[in-house]
């Protein structure tokens, strides 16, 4: 092999910066984000199902309502308390999160997730 | 002596690809299939009957503006990327099969308000190929924002210029004509590459509101927009129908439009 020191200490020199990353954050994670509630949605105490669900499959659900609004005209949710909603993601979610930043982003920003829900859906403006 | 292996892989596969082929070709070309797959409408029929007797210039732009503010419509001061779900038109461009050079003196420069006619053969669901536009059990040519890729089939499908294409981000129409921009938080925007178009209200029907347009030109002129049930023969369209003479927008093309105009 012509050059094979040089090669050898370029392939060292080049894997080692593209692992750095991992060596310079090894040992120390971040920590997840909590979502934040307003006032208004501790008050409520209840979301349209139990938080569990609502954390792991929020997304289901919305893709569900906008599903069967949109497509069947369905527009309204009984909740398992009986509770009836309006299925609306910015009449009913974002009454009570009003917070999209706190509420939504940080976690998704968090997971790299960009749900392009605001491409369209109006955010309420927060006060900061 | 038989057929060789290697014939009969080819005839095989030959056989195969015309078999597959040749269904999928029958298939897309089948006359009535489309139709077939629409929901049939249950019954119910939504129209609109507007007495031009009773329609000014003033309540047809009342409409408007309680339309587009309603339903987060920008103005871009552009007739090339203009967005409209109801807007006003002469005589000679809403009715073109009827226009002569001897139209009667209140028609031929009267404004005329035109919407999407909501048609119970819809083109523009026909040629839509994700099924973001459909028409509705109730007979509403729906949209479904998330769906539309923006293709613009449904625009070259429909002959009466109902539908808009979001040419760019309606939240960048210019902030002088649309100070207040979105003017209803409860309703969505669109996003740039959509089609949109008007959609009855469904969304105030559902609440047992009148559209925004016939509850607006009503404040104003009593019985001026008329919405109701064809199907139902006592409702208040087929009255209107019954009593006064109307015509439809280019019905001669078969898309069978239910949006009324009362003339004289």
């Amino acid at each position: 092999m012509y050059d094979g020191g040089k090669i050898i200490v370029g392939l060292i020199i080049g894997i080692g910066l593209l692992l750095s990353p991992f060596f310079y954050n090894a040992g120390k994670a971040v920590k997840a984000p909590e979502p934040e509630l307003t006032p208004k949605a501790k008050e409520a105490k209840v979301c349209v199902a139990p938080t569990p669900y609502m954390r792991n499959n929020h997304m289901h659900l919305l893709d569900d309502w906008r599903q069967t609004v949109v497509r069947n005209g369905e527009r309204y949710y009984k909740a398992s308390t009986g509770k009836m909603y309006y299925k609306s993601l910015q009449v009913t979610c974002l009454d009570c999160h009003s917070n999209k930043s706190k509420f939504c982003d940080q976690c998704h920003n968090y997971i790299g997730m960009d749900p392009y829900c605001w491409d369209c859906h109006i955010v309420p403006k927060e006060n900061k | 002596m038989g057929i060789s292996r290697r014939r009969f892989l080819k005839v095989a596969g030959l056989s195969a690809i015309m078999a597959v082929g040749g269904k999928a070709g029958f298939e897309l070309l089948r006359p009535g299939q489309v139709e077939a797959s629409l929901p049939l409408t249950k019954g119910k029929r939504w129209a609109m009957v507007i007495d031009m007797r009773k329609v000014t210039d003033e309540i047809i732009q009342k409409c408007k503006e309680a339309c587009h503010k309603a339903h987060n419509v920008p103005e871009f001061g552009n007739p090339k990327v203009e967005l409209k779900w109801i807007w006003e038109e002469e005589f000679e461009h809403a009715f073109p099969d009827q226009e002569h050079e001897y139209v009667a003196d209140g028609i031929k420069d009267k404004g005329f308000p035109l919407l999407c006619n909501h048609c119970s053969n819809p083109p523009c669901c026909r040629v839509c190929p994700t099924g973001a536009t459909w028409q509705r059990e109730d007979g509403i040519v729906m949209m479904d924002w998330h769906r539309c890729i923006g293709c613009r089939f449904c625009m070259a499908g429909c002959p009466y210029g109902s539908r808009s294409f979001n040419w760019g981000d309606p939240g960048k129409a210019p902030k002088e004509l649309n100070p207040d921009f979105p003017t209803n938080p409860d309703f969505p925007t669109r996003t740039l590459g959509v089609v949109e178009k008007c959609t009855f209200c469904n969304e105030r029907l559902a609440k047992g509101q009148l559209p925004i347009c016939v509850e607006e030109a009503n404040k104003i002129e009593k019985d001026s927009f008329i919405f109701g049930d064809l199907a139902d023969p006592d409702s208040n369209v087929r009255k209107a129908l019954r009593k006064h003479f109307a015509i439809r927008r280019k019905p001669e093309l078969g898309t069978s439009p239910n949006v009324y105009y009362i003339i004289g």
